[in-house]
């Protein structure tokens, strides 16, 4: 089998704010393998996004606080390291690009600079070296007449190009794992197909890792090997992704596959949607955080917060009940 | 049947302009203000008329006195007239400018390079860093400038040798006043470029820039700095209006310039007793300080409107 490349566990972070302290993370463990994509799925606010910037510590420090947990990446605790080592992973090692390509590219630097500047930081090139690879680099991301966009302005490009620009500055460095945060939410769908298919084809050749963040299920069907639903900071279902469509084992994840359209629903059939909104962070949950919104509430969900179990290979679910049958595990 | 030809326009070919980066976008707007333009050729002239005259006179005529020639009203021979020691005052209104122009530029040089280095620090790290660099600048911002300017005059001139480049001597003075109105006057803009970090470190492309692997410094200087350049421009350039004129408080009360080195500031001085019966002695630096400024004031308006990230019209 493939080896580990990233190993996660129990990671806790939390944030001091004025009204109290947000647990935003609490304990999530899991691993990725080389090579492999994982979707990391779950409504907004459920600490999908802070988990991964807690790896590449891009919390803000304060009021962010990991405090907890360890992040083994090739034998190394990322979380041990110091600013100057993340420094030299940052962007070589782990890769990250980010939702709203409209605000991720600095508005007065050229698309040329900001691609070069990873590597001349991390691979030493010259900058005659450096703009040759930029050009590339756009290439391969798709732009058409690289070699005079370099020179343009992230505001002479769409959407759709700027989130190209994104992620060719994200694999400049031919990174081991790219954590994508949502890259195709702030786009339309056609635009979130080419983007899905652009990333799926640069994973093949660059041989990378890929933790791909989103709340929308069907963009990660046909490229996940496995998924990790979140709830409000917990992980609460993991599970290989043909698993998660076929067989889902945790109410939760049952209710975001029920809110998903689907070309062979019945046209009076509507919607569903989950109930209630994700629970306040700033109180720490007894019990099951799902609990209030769950359709499958038994007493011990309220007493007690249900840990990871094993229901099948590679398949594991923090649920008291078994979806299936109703029936309490 | 023939289909009538009707020439399709190539849309995207014939209506598609390069955008307008923001300079040019600013030098368009700048253009449209008529003052502004006005300061930037006034000061053009002035920046000629300080250093191109210098072709004209030397500065061994400007230093040279002939007291049998003293307070001269303009003539030919002495266009702008003679001071109270017989020496030109067109001349010496030359090599004065060139050192208040000079003290102006330089000062506000120092401002910047302290401005930006103390509120970019603060605004980007914030805690603590922040904390003591604020409290510094407002303790520095309490003191009266005036104040402080003079003391520090006083304390600090005489102490440094005069410097001779080349053929030319300049009084020490020179820049101990450049030091000291420098190092007076970066606060304001230390609160500016702070205030400017302090939003610009929370944009998504921050974040995005730290994601690849960039440093710290990089950030700053690199990546928030350019952002925030157009207010720093448009305080600095106000800012050396305010340095000419400090230069000339200070010289005008004896504690600037020290002769033979004239500064307008210091031309001043020795014509206040003269301010009825030889009226040249203050009119022409006098004139001269207020045209600078007032150029100097038109051209930082005229930037400030065109460089105003707000206002997106042309």
């Amino acid at each position: 089998m493939s080896t580990s490349l990233l190993q996660v566990s129990d990671l806790r972070t939390r944030f001091q704010t004025p009204e109290g302290t947000v647990h935003a993370v609490n304990g999530i463990s899991f691993h990725i393998n080389e090579g492999e994509t994982v979707a990391v799925v779950g409504e907004s606010g459920c600490g999908k996004s802070v988990s991964m910037m807690s790896l590449l510590r891009l919390i803000p420090t304060p009021p962010g606080e990991i405090y907890a947990g360890t992040a083994i990446y090739r034998n190394d605790d990322l979380l041990k390291k110091s600013e100057q080592e993340m420094e030299d992973i940052r962007g070589k090692e782990i890769a990250m690009i980010f939702q709203d390509p409209m605000t991720s590219l600095n508005p007065v630097l050229t698309v040329g600079r900001q691609l070069t500047e990873s590597l001349r930081v991390h691979l030493g090139h010259t900058q005659e070296q450096a703009e040759k690879r930029a050009v590339e680099l756009l290439e391969q991301v798709g732009i058409p007449d690289a070699a005079r966009r370099v020179q343009d302005f992230p505001h002479q490009f769409s959407g759709g190009m700027r989130q190209r620009v994104m992620i060719a500055m994200a694999l400049s460095c031919a990174p081991s794992l790219l954590i994508a945060d949502e890259p195709t939410t702030a786009l339309d769908v056609t635009i979130q197909a080419q983007i899905v298919e652009l990333v799926a084809r640069l994973r093949e050749s660059l041989h990378m890792a890929i933790i791909w963040i989103t709340h929308d299920l069907g963009v990660v069907a046909g490229m996940a090997d496995r998924v990790i639903v979140m709830y409000a900071g917990y992980i609460v279902e993991e599970a290989d992704v043909q698993d998660v469509y076929d067989n889902p084992s945790h109410p939760y994840t049952l209710a975001l596959l029920g809110a998903l359209p689907r070309v062979d629903r019945r046209r009076d059939q509507r919607l569903k949607s989950i109930p209630g909104a994700p629970p306040n962070l700033l109180v720490e949950p007894r019990g099951c955080p799902f609990a209030p919104r769950c359709e499958f509430v038994i007493e011990k969900c309220r007493a007690e917060n249900p840990p990871l179990l094993h229901v099948g290979k590679n398949h594991s679910s923090a649920c008291w009940v078994d979806v299936k049958t109703g029936v309490p595990r | 049947m023939a289909a009538p030809s009707i020439p399709i326009p190539q849309l995207a070919d014939d209506l598609s302009t390069p955008p307008l980066t923001l300079w040019q976008l600013g030098w368009l707007r700048f253009r449209r203000h008529k003052m502004a333009l006005f300061g930037g050729v006034m000061l053009i002239l002035l920046l000629v008329f300080s250093f191109g005259g210098a072709f004209v006179f030397t500065e061994k005529y400007a230093n040279f006195n002939d007291t049998s020639q003293r307070l001269q009203p303009p003539s030919s021979a002495h266009p702008f007239g003679t001071d109270s020691i017989g020496r030109d005052i067109l001349a010496r209104t030359i090599y004065g400018g060139q050192i208040s122009l000079f003290i102006g530029f330089v000062a506000v040089l120092i401002e910047v390079v302290l401005g930006i280095l103390v509120g970019a620090l603060a605004g980007y790290y914030g805690g603590w860093v922040d904390s003591i660099l604020m409290r510094f600048t407002e303790a520095m911002l309490i003191i009266p400038t005036i104040f402080l300017l003079l003391v520090m005059a006083k304390f600090f001139g005489g102490k440094i040798p005069d410097i001779h480049i080349g053929e030319r001597a300049f009084s020490g003075s020179v820049v101990v006043i450049v030091a000291i109105i420098g190092a007076t006057s970066w606060m304001y803009l230390a609160r500016i470029v702070r205030a400017e970090f302090l939003s610009w470190k929370e944009r998504e492309f921050i974040l995005a820039a730290r994601a690849t692997g960039t440093s710290n410094s990089e950030i700053i200087f690199l990546h928030i700095l350019p952002n925030t350049m157009a207010p720093i421009i448009v305080s600095s350039t106000l800012s050396v209006a305010n340095a000419i004129l400090a230069e000339s408080y200070i010289s005008f009360l004896g504690l600037g310039v020290q002769e033979p080195t004239a500064s307008w500031g210091n031309m001043l001085d020795k014509s206040a007793k003269y301010l009825d019966s030889a009226p040249w002695l203050w009119f022409f630096p006098g004139m001269l300080i207020l045209l600078t400024v007032l150029s100097i004031n038109f051209l930082g308006d005229g930037l400030r409107d065109a460089l105003d990230p707000r206002s997106r019209t042309v």
